[in-house]
This record gives structure tokens, sequence and C-alpha cells, in this order.
């Protein structure tokens, strides 16, 4: 990589009372990409997104924004949007009023606030709303209140507070791709906190999944699902999660390992041709196909997917098997081991 | 079916009407006949032993305005109020916002701000009476250190209204306060956050959002401070009883003057309804005019 990030995170760290924020955050983020911020809830991605909008200040490290050190600057100097989770609206002012605030505040002559409202209004399909107030629109349009304050200034980077989590399952899958082809049509970069690992997989060019304020890995989203650095990435990532086994029940592995394998890398095979004999506990008709839950002594999360509708009733035994080339083989401390 | 409906309804009717008939007793009981035999009364002149009481119509209306003392009074009133309406708020704004920041030993300073509320009027009437006694007084003492004159701050006209509207003022500041601190408080903290992201000032937040979301308590403030502006007269029976020579005289305690002191229910009776009247008046400019320029939540 010859440019420079356009966002760099280097150690930061954020405790709170001696409690843990986020420790030794170091990340590059190109412009124009599109990052998520994935992990559990208390795992510190809301914590870093603030500490990069300058709503909390880091008790180590730098931030640079844009070529720029930002680790103390304060909010409004650093070019950035930020869309809340709760969208904080203003309650008391117009979707036109709210939208075009921060120009106002900034100064920015009416003709050319009248012009820029126009536009991020139609962008975001609210045109007709404007005189409205945020009390008396739907979810999605606040949402969408919220997108069009965040982009009518023209800033570089725009940051999102897990902004679909107050939405409908439907209308998330939709917003979710309007905010995709906003963030290209636009060419900002996006930061995406969520804890949804669809979104971030669907939407993100790079995953950053954290635990517990640590990074546990950054990587494209093929990247985090085929690859998992440890067995934390590997039973967060994917629906169903990776399976992991104890090395022990399978051969060749040694003792203190762990085996992760995917659901769609298992086959059910005839009884007595199989490499682990397990009991079903569940099934559960997901639509073009079925899962079935398995339980075996030496394993986690074990499953298998059958297609269409084919319920197995509880108890049975069943053989399965799976290629050595699909295993991710995790240490003792659960990192992965190469290959 | 229609009939059916129509019982229906009826029982619908009784029992609202039973819900509301506690409070239509009560008010009627203490508010309403009060207010009505007050407006009735005061249309009577006034009966002695050798001419019994007869209608004058609006004649103690007429007498009121020729009274000197009665313009005394509302000119005082309104300054009283003038002055301690606005004042009042806007230092219980001032220490709300600054009681709800990130201050040390936040508690503590909104406890002492709202010790004032939690004292009887005539407590604390007795408590700055000791402030302003001449010689004695707490602002003499602190005067002398500077080398001033000693002040009759309550026996002298030109000072005596402004001693009493600054003991009001005291005193109201910090129970309008706690309405404010309890606004500021349903302020969600990300609108400052999101303020701030945009890139506006602490004053422009404030002037603009904050502000305009505290509209409704502000109104709510404004007509509870223009009512005890009429109300609240307790501290002049300790500091002034309206002296010297009617200088702090408010309308209120010239009412009580005239129906107890001196007997004049009559007068009483029809400056009573004057100031209902006119109260009513304002309290409804207030609401009709502030209230579509308010946001409710």
């Amino acid at each position: 990589m010859t440019t420079p990030p356009f966002v760099k995170l280097d150690g930061v760290a954020k405790r709170w009372n001696g409690q843990l924020g986020v420790e030794g955050i170091t990340l590059d983020i190109p412009a124009g990409s599109f990052t998520a911020l994935l992990g559990p809830s208390g795992c510190g991605k809301s914590t870093t997104l603030r500490l990069l909008a300058g709503l909390e200040e880091p008790d180590e490290g730098r931030i640079v924004i844009d070529g720029k050190d930002v680790t103390t600057a304060a909010a409004s100097e650093r070019n950035l949007s930020m869309v809340f989770q709760s969208y904080a609206l203003f309650p008391h002012l117009s979707v036109a009023e709210n939208v075009v605030f921060g120009l106002k505040v900034r100064r920015v002559p009416k003709a050319e606030r009248q012009e820029k409202l126009a536009r991020a209004l139609e962008i975001t399909g609210l045109l007709g709303l404007e005189n409205r107030k945020p009390g008396e629109l739907s979810g999605g349009q606040r949402q969408r209140v919220a997108l069009a304050r965040a982009i009518i200034a023209g800033q570089k980077l725009c940051l999102m507070d897990e902004p679909l989590s107050n939405l409908d399952a439907k209308l998330r899958n939709a917003v979710r791709k309007d905010i995709k082809k906003l963030q290209r049509d636009l060419g900002i970069t996006v930061i995406y906190v969520t804890h949804d690992q669809t979104e971030a997989m669907s939407m993100a060019d790079t995953v950053v999944l954290m635990r517990d304020g640590h990074i546990q890995q950054v990587g494209a989203p093929d990247d985090l699902y085929s690859k998992p650095a440890n067995t934390f990435v590997a039973e967060f990532v994917g629906a169903p999660p990776m399976a992991l086994l104890q090395s022990s029940v399978l051969d060749g592995f040694g003792d203190d390992r762990t085996i992760g394998i995917r659901a769609e890398d298992i086959r059910i095979v005839p009884k007595g041709e199989g490499r682990l004999r397990c009991t079903v506990n569940e099934s559960e008709f997901l639509g073009a196909e079925t899962l079935i839950g398995l339980t075996h002594e030496g394993a986690s999360g074990l499953c298998v997917l059958k297609p269409g509708l084919s319920l197995v009733p509880e108890g049975t035994e069943i053989d399965i098997t799976f290629d050595d080339e699909n295993l991710h083989v995790f240490d003792a401390a659960g990192q992965r081991l190469a290959g | 079916m229609s009939a059916n409906a129509k019982l229906k309804r009826r029982r619908q009717a009784i029992y609202g009407w039973l819900m509301l008939s506690p409070a239509a007793v009560l008010l009627t009981l203490f508010a309403f006949y009060p207010s009505v035999a007050t407006l009735w009364s005061s249309l009577f002149s006034r009966g002695t032993r050798r001419n019994p009481s007869e209608f004058v119509g609006f004649e103690n209306y007429s007498y009121l305005f020729e009274d000197p003392t009665f313009w005394t009074v509302v000119k005082n009133n309104l300054l009283y109020a003038g002055v301690t309406i606005p004042v009042s708020i806007f230092i219980a704004l001032a220490m709300a916002l600054w009681a709800n920041g990130k201050i040390r030993a936040r508690s503590f300073v909104r406890t002492a701000y709202f010790t004032p509320t939690v004292l009887p009027m005539i407590a604390a009437a007795n408590l700055w009476l000791f402030f302003y006694t001449p010689g004695l007084g707490v602002f003499d003492q602190i005067g002398s250190l500077f080398g001033l004159p000693s002040v009759n701050w309550l026996g002298q006209p030109e000072t005596a209204l402004w001693a009493i509207i600054i003991v009001t003022i005291w005193k109201e500041s910090g129970f309008f306060m706690i309405f404010y601190l309890a606004a500021l408080q349903t302020i969600p903290e990300d609108l400052k956050e999101a303020a701030d992201i945009e890139g506006a000032s602490r004053w422009t937040y404030t002037r603009r959002i904050v502000l305009p979301l505290l509209m409704p308590t502000t109104l709510f403030i404004a007509v509870n401070a223009m009512i005890n502006s009429v109300k609240l007269i307790d501290h002049l029976f300790i500091l002034t009883k309206g002296g010297p020579s009617d200088a702090s005289k408010l309308i209120l305690y010239y009412i009580w003057e005239l129906a107890f002191a001196f007997f004049d229910s009559p007068s009483a009776a029809a400056l009573t309804i004057l100031v209902i009247a006119v109260l009513g008046i304002v309290a409804a400019i207030q609401f009709l005019y502030l209230d579509r320029r308010t946001h409710y939540q």
C-alpha cells in the first residue's frame, strides 16, 4: 500500500476508572472504504467510534484523520459526520431544519444551504417531508433524516453507530442496501458499528471484529469467514457458526488442539462410514434447507445442513464425515495454526 | 339494537359524570361559588346599621378607580411582577444549566439552591428582616466594612419595594430551578453530541436546542410566577406591612387591608374581581400566544 491510510488509529486505549474500555487499538482505514466494527455488546466497538468522533478522549495512543493528528481535537474540528443509534434528531425542528443544522451553524450562505438541502433530501428520498417534525415520521423516515444530516455537508468521513438497530427486519435489509449504495455513490469513507454480523459481512469491505476491548481480527468478510484467526472469530462469524471439536476425538491431530468445521463442509454418511457418530438434538427448517443440530461429547455447535425439508427425529444417531482440507486447526490458546 | 346502543351511551354518560362529580363538587364549593358570590357582593354597597346594603351596580368599582391608593398599589404590583418574573426565571434557568452540568458537589449545589423554597415564607421573611435591619443587619455590617453609611432598606419609600422584590426572587428562583432541572434531564445526551459534531458551540446548542426544548417548562413557570406575583404577600406582613406610605403595598395586601382592617368588604370584593379578570386575561394570552411557539414532546 502506497497511499497513506485516511484514518489511522495507533495504539489507542481508553479506560474508565481502571476498567477496560478499549486497549491497543491499531487500525488503518483507507479512503473510500466501508469498515465495519463488529462484536458482541460491551466489546468496545462503540467506544472506538466515539473516540474517532471526538466524543471521548483516548488515554493513550494517536488518532489521525486525513493526515491530521486529531487525538485531542474537538468533535467539530474533525470534519466528520455521524449517524446515531437513536438518530439524535432535534425534536422541535422540522426535517429541513434538522438537516441543515450543521450548515447553518457553520454559516453557509442560504442559497447554498437550500441547494444542498434539496440534494440531500432527494438522495435520501425525503422530498415532500421538509416541514414535518421528527415526531411525525416513521422509524425508517427518521433514520433517513439522520442520514441526510450526515451527508449534507459533504464530509469525507461518516461514522455510523448501529444505525439500523431500531428498524424492523424487512426495512433493515432495504436500508442496508441504500447505505451501501450511498457510500459508493458519494465515495465517502464509512466506519460502521454493528453487533449484527450479517450487516457487517454484507456491507463492509473490511470487518474489524472486537472482543473485550481488543481487536480479534481485521480482514475482508471472506477472510473472517474462511480463515478465522482464533476460536472466538470462528464461533462469532457465520450462521450457523463454526463447530469446534476437541482434537482428541479425531485421529492425527494431537490432544490439545481445537478443530473448527463449518456446517456446509459436513456430510451425512451411512452408518459405519463416518468419522464421528452424533445424536440429533434438533431440526430447524429454514426454507431452502434444514439445519440439523448434533451433539457429540467432544464437540460444540456441531450441525449439518440438508437441502429442502428433511426433519430428522430427535435422538436419532447419524454418522458424519468431512475432509481434512476443510478443517481449521487452532492451538491450545485458540489461535489459528497456519493453513 | 339502537336501544341497546342508547343504553350503552347513557351508561357511559353516567359513568363520566360520576368520575367528574368529586372535582366538580369541590371546585363549586370552594372556587366557583366564592367567585360568583364575590362578584355579586361587589355590586352592593357597604351595609351599616342605619343604611342596609343595597344594589349599587359598578359604584364600588368607580370608587376604587378614584382611590389614589389603588393606583399606587397597582403601580407597585406591576413593577413587582415586571421585575420578579423575568429575573427569577432567568436566575432559575442559569442555576439549572449550571447545576445540570458536570460539576463537583452537584447535589450539594442543587440542595443549596433549593433550600429557600423549603423555608416557609414567614421564616424567610424573618431571616431577611435580620439581613435588612439598619445597624445590626448583615447588609449594614458588610457595608460598614467598606465605610458605607447605614441604610434603612425597609424603612424608606425608595428602597422598600426593591427589598421586597429581592426576597421574592431569592425565594422563587430555587423553586423554578427544580422544574428546569427536571426538564433538562429529559433532553437526551446524544442531542448535545450530535450538535457537537455538527460544529455547534455551547452557546448555539443552548440557544437553538436547549431553550426551545425548555419552552413548555418556561411557559408553566411564567404562568406560576405571574400568579405568585399577585398571590405571594406573606413577607409583607413581616417586613413592611405595605409601608412606608404604601411604597411596598401590593394588591392582595391591599385587599386584605380593605376587608379585614377597614372592614370595607364591597371594595375588597370589587378589587378581587378585577384581579381575577386581569389574571385570567393574561394567562389566556400567555397560553394562546406562547403555546403556538412551543414544542411539546
